[in-house]
């Protein structure tokens, strides 16, 4: 028997299903029972990729640092010296101190920018056949995220949380197609950057008039309200930019700040700042600076909740907070809170 | 009967094959697209189960994939287009009884079948993230992600699946 009429008819039954439930949950737009059946998968099944990238993490950073090698001959030459540094970083303290420098530039961009954040690393990258730019992270509802929010690191836009679960959720990253963002050029003029997957992003200015010229960093206008999108959010600099005719609008690419390939530890912002950061995270140097910013636990915004419910994993233990009382308060999430005003990198 | 001992092994073998690519494989950044080990999983299970078999096995770990995190597509999509893989692959399931070459064929043509629906589903639902251009450079890589995996997941799954129906083997 290879083929039947009831083989068929089974098929045709199932292709149908699928097709109804396509259909279904287009017209709900992500809402509905869909949208409350994700959010169950998402909470029950992101504690077990949890587990699984605590495992795979330290693997997964040593095959990174081979695998980037990527084709061309001068990355090669790099990435072997950066392997040579990687081995000898490897024999004393490895991956803490990845951590350490990770968390200090979120520090920074949340003590210049003033954005309340909470710290989640990224513990699963969508599949998706390689058209879908997603990412798991290990922080959820219990850590007071909500869907809509603008997930950022020390670099810049990563990308805005969509489905929240209990201890994880989802987030769309900056370079998916899907994903649209106001930008603002230092000169207070507008444009729409659009993801375009391992391509630098396409840049539409709105105002005819408006130029931009390569080299330009931009950041994040600022949705209604500050939702998805809290202002003041470095995105990436002009690549290339159209000469268009008296008239037309013009566009170019954009190169994000941020690695997409080796996305690591992000935060999520819970709260925007009062004012505006303006062009403020694109100016400050780098990690020179100290920053004065202090971490601060604040247990308030976490209900209960299991201990290991939303535990951040190996990145708790590198917070400054939690190395002078050891394990005294398992299930405070640190959040990352600016210091007050008088900081010196935020002052204008 | 056997069949609780299938949809155990199907539903176990689904969520490990989801979690080591959404864990494991993406976050590695091979160049093009990621491998698909779920596809593996369904293709090696309906070499075993037959066309029914397979489609239902495609169907429900399609189901998985569409709803598991982080995935971010219209709920059905992935179920439909493995459905269709696991019956297709299961109408080979004769032949590839024996043969070691044909199980690799079969698989390849998992890969390609999968990636090639996923795409043109996703140009009919009006998805902004797959061009023809998108499609045609992750096809290849697909497939050839998939049949060098091959050989580390079907004989395992294979075997499994076989370990749980040995009645239904001469029919």
């Amino acid at each position: 028997m290879r083929d039947s009429r009831r083989t068929r008819l089974i098929l045709a039954l199932l292709l149908l299903t699928a097709f109804t439930l396509i259909t279904l949950d287009y017209r709900a737009h992500g809402g509905g029972v869909f949208g409350s059946i994700r959010r169950t998968a998402s909470s029950l099944f992101g504690p077990v990729e949890r587990a699984a990238a605590d495992v795979v993490r330290p693997v997964r950073h040593a095959v990174e640092a081979v695998g980037s090698i990527g084709s061309n001959h001068k990355k090669l030459q790099d990435a072997q010296k950066t392997i040579s540094q990687l081995q000898q970083k490897l024999r004393g303290q490895p991956f803490d101190q990845h951590r350490v420098d990770e968390l200090n530039k979120l520090l920074r961009v949340s003590s210049v920018g003033q954005y309340k954040l909470v710290p989640a690393q990224v513990i699963g990258v969508g599949a998706g056949n390689g058209f879908e730019w997603t990412a798991t992270i290990d922080a959820g509802s219990m850590d007071g995220l909500k869907p809509n929010m603008t997930v950022l690191d020390g670099d810049g836009l990563v990308g805005r949380t969509t489905i929240v679960g209990k201890s994880t959720s989802t987030v769309l990253l900056a370079i998916d197609p899907e994903f649209h963002v106001g930008v603002r050029l230092a000169d207070g003029q507008t444009g729409v950057v659009t993801g375009r997957q391992k391509a630098d992003m396409s840049l539409e200015l709105i105002d005819p008039a408006a130029r931009v010229k390569p080299g330009d960093g931009l950041v994040t206008q600022g949705s209604a309200d500050q939702q998805p999108f809290v202002w003041g959010v470095p995105v990436g600099s002009v690549v290339t930019a159209s000469s268009p005719l008296a008239g037309q609008v013009q566009t170019g690419t954009l190169k994000p700040f941020v690695n997409f390939s080796a996305l690591d530890l992000v935060g999520v912002v819970v709260q925007p700042p009062r004012t505006d950061p303006r062009q403020a995270l694109l100016q400050s140097p780098v990690p020179t600076v100290t920053v004065t910013a202090t971490v601060t636990a604040t247990p308030t915004s976490v209900s209960s909740g299991t201990p290991s419910g939303n535990a951040l994993g190996p990145t708790r233990s590198t917070s400054p907070s939690r190395s002078s009382k050891p394990s005294s308060k398992p299930t405070s999430t640190p959040q990352v809170t600016p210091p007050p005003p008088a900081a010196p990198a935020g002052s204008p | 009967m056997a069949r609780v001992g299938q949809v155990a092994l199907v539903v176990v073998l689904v969520l490990l094959a989801d979690l080591v690519d959404s864990v494991v494989l993406a976050p590695l950044n091979f160049p093009g697209s990621p491998p698909n080990v779920v596809v593996l999983v369904v293709a090696a299970l309906a070499l075993v189960f037959g066309p029914i078999g397979g489609a239902f096995t495609g169907f429900f770990a399609g189901l998985a994939v569409d709803v598991l995190p982080p995935a971010d597509h219209l709920v059905g999509r992935y179920a439909l287009v493995l459905c269709l893989v696991g019956y297709v692959v299961g109408l080979l399931h004769e032949e590839a009884r024996d043969s070691v070459l044909l199980a690799l064929i079969s698989v390849a043509v998992a890969a390609g079948i999968a990636t090639v629906l996923y795409g043109v589903l996703g140009g009919v639902l009006g998805d902004d993230r797959v061009g023809a251009n998108a499609l045609l450079t992750s096809l290849p890589y697909s497939i050839v992600y998939d049949v060098l995996l091959a050989p580390f997941v079907v004989p395992w799954v294979m075997s499994l699946a076989r370990r749980l129906q040995p009645q239904v083997v001469h029919k």
